[in-house]
């Protein structure tokens, strides 16, 4: 089981893990619940090049589309494949086979103005 | 009884296919010059069922839907009135189902004749100066308009980027925008469901090519500011865009044209009794201001004397948006409603609508939140927050409301009300249909409060109740695969 | 006339319960200056009154069913047969709404359904929308979408084409960064070796009809070799009737197929209402424009059929959209489902065969006139072009005296062929039409 304490977020509701140069990126519970049932996800090409808070990919819920930002800037380096059969994975384990994308960062510094889970429980909503 | 579900591709019958001529032995002869890449091998695999079944099958498929012909349509933004048949029987007669689109001009004064009167009657009602019949539908006029303010700015060597839309928009206002090119910015909706002026004023600058909004906006109440917004917008060099879909509130009591609407569309299959043929076809025509006029799509019907003719020097033009004139068929249902109710029955349809929507407002308000206080217009917005808080939310109301026999009012839209019920009577509802509709809304709440499961389940008497659509776009099966 | 029930006692009943004294009190929001209008609309007149007034209007209007049709150039003279309209005129179809609330429209929902499959078993393609406006744009749409995918900025559209569907591809095409260019034709054809100088990896899509605006056959196979090979997408743009013999846009590596859907089971009609039909290989299935019909089941495990996909539509991604498009054009599809039904796989290749039979009889027949000449040595289906050197004015009288109307003028599209007409038949012409057809011409 992941430790949500050692993970960083965003106000826009997604998870960061950093290890080294390489960002795994999900959304967290509060976000699966406020989506409910992923029905499809549209994940960014591997390789394309995103800025801190640029749209990366898109959620998408029977009545509604989400967008999933880039917490931090670089390219994606992978992708998660098994969601394209499987976009339920997203509903059900949001944090451990429901991560979305991975990214090779270009400024590591930026994960540092993320949020803590503390700060990230304080906002709106986000108690989980 | 037992419903049938099975798809054409699993009956089993055999069409001759004897209303067409036979064939003749010669065929082979004229299929031998096609080169032999481009000839089909063997038949398309289409299932082919005798007459009696095809018959059958439509038949019984038909009678699984709700109608207006059968069912009390109280859709908001949708303007589900009768659609009187005499206009069926009109576009369906030969003289104007048999015309095609390409024979001599003077071959087709008729058709000319209809097109020509029916852009200046409409321009008369909305108070424009000219209109283009060709858009297909709402969203296809929004997308000419639109097209028609990027020329325009563009001529004038304006450098508009922007596009202003109420967050209480339909999707197709931002969707048409973008296919522009502008970048659409919103505007807030104040707490009466109003354009917030104090928002409209901070966004409004030089980039601004357009405003696009409604009145009355979607939540039934009139733009009282409307003067003073055309005035801002003019100001800062913009254009203000009409979306009719609400025409039916203002019919014969005011007209967009007067409030400074430099472009406006219709949906003929709304205020206009154009039938909504369960998605389409409709017609979007679009009314402009004199000087958008050499921005209209070619080509236009001119008249020239006691003729009418196509005007095929337009050099500005936005181009064409679909093949041939627009959707003749719908124009001309319109036309003949517009000939039949005339001055003094377009008037009627304003009023009565306003006066059966605000009438059910009344009525309802012991019942529902109502989150806009004061008179509606030809629609408004309740809320179902009492009942959700009760554990029963507007969806189950609507499913609910489908074993009284009534299709449910719009739900979920406007995106500003919490649990909106949107209502939209019409005025060709009677007033017996209207208490029926209250004594239905009323017995529904008395269920919530007693036996809330029942609203929860519902519906219980369709041929199909709940629908997985979670599993339907999943695993997406768009097509019968044996 | 009107179609309002409320009567005196049923207003002033209303007006008591909103506690309103009149109408006017409902209404009094709105400022004076904008009630003070004057329009000039005529007063209404009665069912009777209406019935006579447009009876005489369409009088003006020479109609085919007392005239010979050789006229086709995108709207064709098929035979409907009665059953189509009878189904589509009932009024669960006609005066239902978009099938939004699922339970409530499972008719329109399945037959939607029906009307995709179909389309996409004619096609040999994968995935279809439930309808779109009409052929030209579909095609827009189509390039569209093309531009999307690849990222790429070119189209290629061949001078074949018709010009209405290359003018409203320009048009749909006004504000995006993407540039279109005009394939020149050969022989009627789009000329292969320009085609292949034009060819690059900033190509998004190439376009090809089939038939073309000429009713001419292209080299297909070899198109889609080319465009591949620079990784651009296929759009064809197709005559449905002609896939009854005509090799499917599917088997010739089409990724997008469009075209016109009224000579499915829809009547001229002065050009409109149609359809377009919008069908696509799987890999573009996400990105496809309009609505869509799935088969899913209900929370008792009975079939269902639903709107699905929504996510790309306008009322949900608003400014993301694929397409702005809401209403399409459904009771039009819908007779074109119901057509194909009744006339199955082994109907419309029979269907197919009158068309070129009768279009290759009238083509050999016609050349044997002096002053007649065929302009395009290519193949073709139900379609041709003619040079006819004949005075203009006196040939229309005379074809007008022998109730004939047609064909077209190509003058008035391609300047440079102005002696040139393109002539259309179908199942429906007779030997006795064509006798007529070369009378006129021999008389002028």
């Amino acid at each position: 089981m992941t430790d949500l304490s050692k993970l960083k977020y965003t106000e826009t509701h997604e998870w960061v893990s950093l290890n080294g140069k390489t960002a795994t990126v999900g959304i967290t519970d509060h976000a699966q619940k406020e989506i409910s049932d992923v029905v499809f996800v549209e994940l960014p090409k591997e390789g394309r090049v995103v800025k801190k808070k640029e749209s990366a990919m898109v959620i998408e819920s029977v009545k509604a589309a989400f967008d999933i930002y880039a917490p931090l800037s670089g390219k994606i380096a992978k992708v998660n494949d098994s969601l394209k059969d499987k976009p339920e994975t997203v509903n059900k384990s949001p944090y451990e086979q429901g991560w979305l994308f991975q990214m090779e960062c270009s400024d590591p510094k930026e994960y540092e103005s993320l949020l803590s889970q503390e700060q990230y429980l304080s906002v709106k909503g986000a108690g989980h | 009884m037992k419903s049938d579900s099975r798809t054409i591709f699993e009956k089993h019958s055999f069409n001759p296919a004897s209303w067409l001529p036979e064939l003749d032995g010669s065929e082979e002869k004229a299929l031998a010059k096609l080169p032999e890449g481009c000839v089909r091998k063997g038949e398309p695999n289409l299932p082919s069922l005798s007459e009696l079944d095809v018959v059958r099958h439509f038949t019984n498929l038909s009678q699984k839907n709700f109608c207006v012909d059968t069912n009390f349509y109280p859709l908001g933004s949708c303007t589900m009135k009768y659609n009187p048949k005499a206009l069926d029987a009109i576009a369906a007669s030969t003289a104007y189902a048999q015309i095609h689109p390409y024979q001599d001009e003077e071959d087709v004064q008729g058709a000319l004749k209809i097109l020509y009167e029916m852009q200046v009657v409409l321009s008369e009602i909305t108070g424009m100066e000219e209109f283009t019949l060709q858009p297909a539908a709402g969203a296809h006029g929004e997308f000419c308009g639109l097209l028609m303010a990027g020329a325009y700015h563009r001529f004038k060597k304006n450098k508009k980027t922007k596009v202003l839309i109420p967050d209480s928009a339909h999707g197709t206002n931002p969707a048409s925008a973008a296919l522009c090119g502008f970048e659409v910015v919103q505007i807030a909706t104040n707490a009466k469901g109003h354009v917030d002026v104090e928002d409209l004023k901070r966004k409004l600058d030089g980039d601004v090519a357009c405003l696009m909004m409604t009145n009355p906006n979607t939540l039934g109440l009139f733009e009282e500011d409307i003067l003073e917004i055309a005035s801002r917008v003019h100001k800062a060099g913009g254009l203000l865009y009409y979306d009719g879909a609400n025409m039916n509130a203002l019919v014969g009591i005011c007209r967009p044209g007067d409030m400074g609407f430099d472009i406006v569309h219709l949906n003929l299959h709304k205020t206009f009794a154009v039938p909504h043929g369960s998605g389409g076809p409709g017609s979007g025509p679009v009314g402009v201001k004199k000087e958008l006029i050499p921005f209209l799509p070619h080509p236009r019907i001119l008249r020239k004397g006691q003729k009418f003719a196509y005007e095929k020097n337009a050099p500005h033009s936005i181009g064409k948006l679909r093949s041939f004139y627009g959707n003749f068929g719908a124009i001309i249902r319109s036309y003949a409603y517009i000939k039949a109710l005339g001055d003094e029955g377009l008037k009627s349809v304003s009023e009565n609508a306003i006066l059966n929507a605000n009438y059910l407002k009344a009525r309802l308000k012991d019942i529902f939140d109502v989150p806009y206080n004061g008179f509606c217009m030809h629609e408004f917005v309740i809320s179902a927050k009492k009942q959700k808080a009760k554990g029963v939310k507007a969806l189950d109301i609507a499913k609910r409301l489908l074993d009284f026999g009534v299709y449910a009012p719009t739900i979920y839209f406007p995106l500003i009300v919490e649990e909106a019920l949107m209502v939209e009577p019409t005025e060709t509802e009677s007033k017996e249909t209207l208490d029926r509709f209250v004594e239905i809304l009323a017995e529904i709440d008395k269920e919530i409060n007693e036996n809330p499961q029942k609203v929860l389940d519902a519906p219980h008497t369709t041929p199909v109740s709940r629908i997985d659509e979670v599993t339907a776009a999943r695993q997406p099966n768009l097509r019968y695969r044996s | 006339m009107h179609y309002i029930s409320n009567t005196a006692q049923d207003k002033a009943q209303m007006l008591e319960a909103i506690g309103v004294p009149s109408f006017e009190g409902l209404i009094s929001n709105i400022s004076k200056n904008l009630r003070n209008f004057k329009w000039n609309v005529p007063s209404g007149v009665s069912e009777l009154e209406l019935g006579r007034e447009m009876a005489e209007i369409g009088h003006a209007n020479k109609n085919f069913k007392y005239a010979t049709l050789y006229l086709g150039a995108g709207n064709y003279d098929h035979f409907v047969p009665a059953v189509i309209d009878r189904l589509a005129f009932r009024g669960e179809f006609i005066t239902a709404y978009t099938p939004y609330q699922g339970e409530a429209s499972q008719g329109t929902l399945q037959s939607m359904y029906e009307y995709q499959s179909l389309i996409c078993e004619l096609t040999a393609m994968d995935f279809s929308n439930a309808s779109m406006y009409d052929g030209a744009s579909s095609l827009a749409e189509a390039a569209l979408l093309a531009l999307r995918f690849t990222g790429r900025k070119k189209i290629l559209i061949p001078a074949s084409t018709h010009p209405e569907y290359r003018e409203v591809v320009r048009t749909y095409l006004s504000f995006v960064d993407a540039e279109i260019l005009r394939v020149p034709m050969k022989d009627g054809a789009m000329d292969m070796e320009q085609f292949e100088r034009l060819m690059d990896d900033n190509v998004a899509a190439v376009i090809l009809q089939q038939p073309n605006f000429f009713g001419v056959l292209e080299e297909t196979h070899k198109v889609s070799e080319l465009t591949h090979k620079s990784g651009a997408l296929l759009i064809a743009c197709v005559n449905p009737i002609s896939l009854g013999i005509l090799q499917p846009p599917g088997e010739y590596g089409a990724d997008i197929a469009v075209g016109e859907g009224q000579g499915l089971g829809n009547p001229v009609s002065f050009g409109g209402p149609h359809f377009g039909f919008f069908v696509v290989k799987e890999p573009l299935l996400r990105k496809i424009p309009g609505r869509i019909a799935g088969m899913t089941v209900d929370k008792n495990g009975r079939r269902a059929f639903v709107l699905t996909l929504q996510a790309r539509e306008q009322h949900i991604r608003r400014e993301k959209a694929t397409s702005n498009i809401c209403t399409n054009q459904a009771l039009c599809a819908l007779k074109g489902a119901i057509y194909l039904t009744l006339l199955g796989g082994e109907g419309i290749r029979k269907l197919a065969l009158l068309n070129l039979r009768n279009a290759h009889k009238a083509h050999e027949r016609l050349l044997k006139i002096k002053g007649v000449q065929t302009v395009f040595k290519k193949p073709f289906f139900n379609e041709f072009a003619l040079n006819i050197s004949r005075d203009k004015k006196k040939l229309k009288n005379n074809l007008r005296k022998r109730g004939i109307l047609g064909p077209l003028a190509l003058g008035d599209f391609y300047p440079d062929m102005d002696s040139s007409y393109l002539v259309a038949v179908t199942e429906k012409r007779t030997d006795d039409d064509l006798k007529r057809f070369v009378e006129a011409i021999e008389a002028s």
